[in-house]
């Protein structure tokens, strides 16, 4: 394993699978105990359109699909609460349209056009290192949120009604967790790509779950699993010369299937 | 002052046009304890909700201990009829109460919220299980917990939506007697569809389907009653303390 990490590129794609791990386990133990996991496809399917118009503006990707992601998914809260649609055609709606808008964008950008591959399944070994520096900032910050306001997201994932009645503004602490899932998609979606956003923001908290009753330690136990899973996954398909995205969501898949065998054979 | 933990006057309140509650004046004491009884779809949660601020009445005034309802210094307590939550939630008991004492952003919880937790987990006899994963407990045992959620915030006014409904009979017991223990620091408004259900404990009698009839001592409330349901109604529950009957 020593080996591999004396290319530098090899050495960004495993902090970018660490990075990547502590903000799916933070905010995807969330999206699983609270069933936001459509909402958060939605979300990274959305953001798409933020990275094509970053290309067309001539600004980075990332950058631009910040405020993208979070307007999208502000609007996917916001139509179920007051606009007389259901939730999950409002989440539809705006999942396909900014897919299109991201493809308009790259289409109508003048020169080389981006690779549409690297967007649906990343591209992890070649992880620039502003890139990287972005990313950590994230993190922090989703840190900082996750502790800031513990109490209120536990309370509207267990008891929305009672949370209420407690006080608490509902429906802007539920806008505020999906701006941390925004946030925390923008910056896998161009290191590791729409889809395993959603297995990395679904598959280790899932796992963790089945093991742990206490939504901090489940967050802890999302992390490390997310980033076994991750970083063997990079590995594996360094090895083997894969596609290191869809080698790490396999993983990911065999790690849960694991994990629900050893917990049948435990009860 | 404050005379009244409630006070309702011409509430009126419609969903998609069609009213659920229409003209509805009501005043609940610091001390009483009233049931409101009706059929399914009589509005009953809508008014608790009403009480509890989650709902706005389209028309009427509403206070609850002189201040609007939604105040989240109104000293209620709620226990919600079902409690929409996951049964694989990853919290325990002690943790699910303590959510009880919320105090607002940034504001974490003190020793002393932990140990209004450890009461109100005694009073309602689950302090043993207060490490227990909550998807571990029965209905019942779950019911008890929501209850210290609820007293945990020290009320002065208790809202029951349904108690009787995920309570096992042999509960019932303990459950009043924790009622007639209760009663004595707050008022209690009990809703319940089941007019059997209406314990011994009980003061007054309203009636509510759409319109509320309020009936004010348990003995005169028979008449009542048939008013609402719209037929002669079989007052006698068996295995239940009850003293809906006048004494014959």
């Amino acid at each position: 394993m020593t080996g591999i990490l004396e290319y530098s590129f090899m050495q960004n794609a495993f902090m970018a699978a660490v990075l990547v791990s502590v903000a799916c386990g933070l905010v995807g133990t969330y999206v699983v105990v609270k069933r936001i996991v459509f909402i958060s496809g939605g979300i990274s399917h959305a953001a798409f359109g933020g990275i094509g118009l970053g290309y067309f503006l001539g600004v980075n990707p990332i950058l631009a699909a910040i405020p993208f992601s979070i307007i999208s998914a502000l609007l996917m809260g916001l139509t179920s609460k007051k606009v007389k649609i259901s939730e999950d055609t409002a989440i539809g709606i705006l999942w396909s349209l900014g897919m299109a808008i991201g493809i308009i964008f790259i289409n109508l950008t003048p020169g080389y056009v981006p690779d549409l591959m690297s967007y649906l399944f990343g591209s992890i070994l070649t992880v620039p290192v502003n890139d990287l520096i972005i990313m950590f900032i994230l993190d922090i910050i989703i840190i900082i949120m996750v502790i800031l306001f513990q109490r209120e997201f536990q309370g509207i994932s267990f008891d929305e009604e009672f949370s209420q009645v407690m006080g608490m503004p509902t429906t802007v602490i539920y806008l505020l967790l999906l701006s941390l899932v925004a946030l925390s998609v923008v910056v896998m979606i161009k290191v590791v790509g729409v889809i395993l956003v959603i297995a990395l923001l679904t598959i280790p908290a899932a796992i963790a779950k089945q093991y742990i009753y206490h939504l901090g330690r489940m967050m802890i136990l999302s992390v490390i699993m997310g980033m076994i899973l991750t970083t063997g996954g990079l590995y594996i398909s360094y090895l083997f010369n894969l596609a290191s995205g869809a080698t790490i969501v396999l993983v990911l898949g065999l790690g849960f299937l694991v994990s629900l065998l050893i917990q049948k054979l435990m009860e | 002052m404050v005379h009244n933990a409630v006070e309702m006057e011409n509430v009126s309140v419609t969903f998609n046009n069609q009213p659920v509650l229409t003209s509805i004046n009501l005043k609940i004491g610091m001390n009483d304890f009233l049931a409101i009884i009706g059929p399914n779809g009589g509005g009953k949660s809508t008014l608790l909700k009403v009480i509890l601020g989650l709902l706005k009445a389209d028309q009427g005034r509403v206070t609850v201990f002189g201040n609007k309802p939604g105040n989240p210094h109104n000293p209620i307590g709620y226990l919600p009829q079902h409690v929409s939550f996951d049964p694989d939630f990853p919290i325990n008991v002690f943790d699910t109460v303590l959510s009880g004492r919320y105090h607002g952003f940034f504001k974490g919880y003190s020793d002393d919220d932990r140990n209004l937790v450890k009461k109100a987990l005694e009073e309602v006899g689950m302090l043993n299980f207060q490490d227990r994963q909550m998807s571990r407990l029965s209905g019942g045992q779950m019911q008890r917990v929501f209850i210290a959620r609820a007293l945990v915030r020290d009320p002065k006014l208790l809202l029951l939506d349904e108690p009787m409904a995920s309570i096992d009979p042999e509960m019932q017991n303990s459950f009043y007697k924790l009622l007639s223990r209760l009663r004595e620091r707050m008022a209690i408004v009990l809703i319940s569809h089941d007019v059997g259900a209406v314990s011994t404990q009980v003061e007054s009698i309203a009636c509510l389907n759409q319109r509320l009839y309020y009936h004010g001592p348990v003995e005169n409330s028979e008449k009542g009653l048939e008013a609402v349901y719209k037929c002669p109604i079989d007052l006698i529950s068996h295995g239940i303390p009850h003293r809906v009957l006048k004494k014959h």
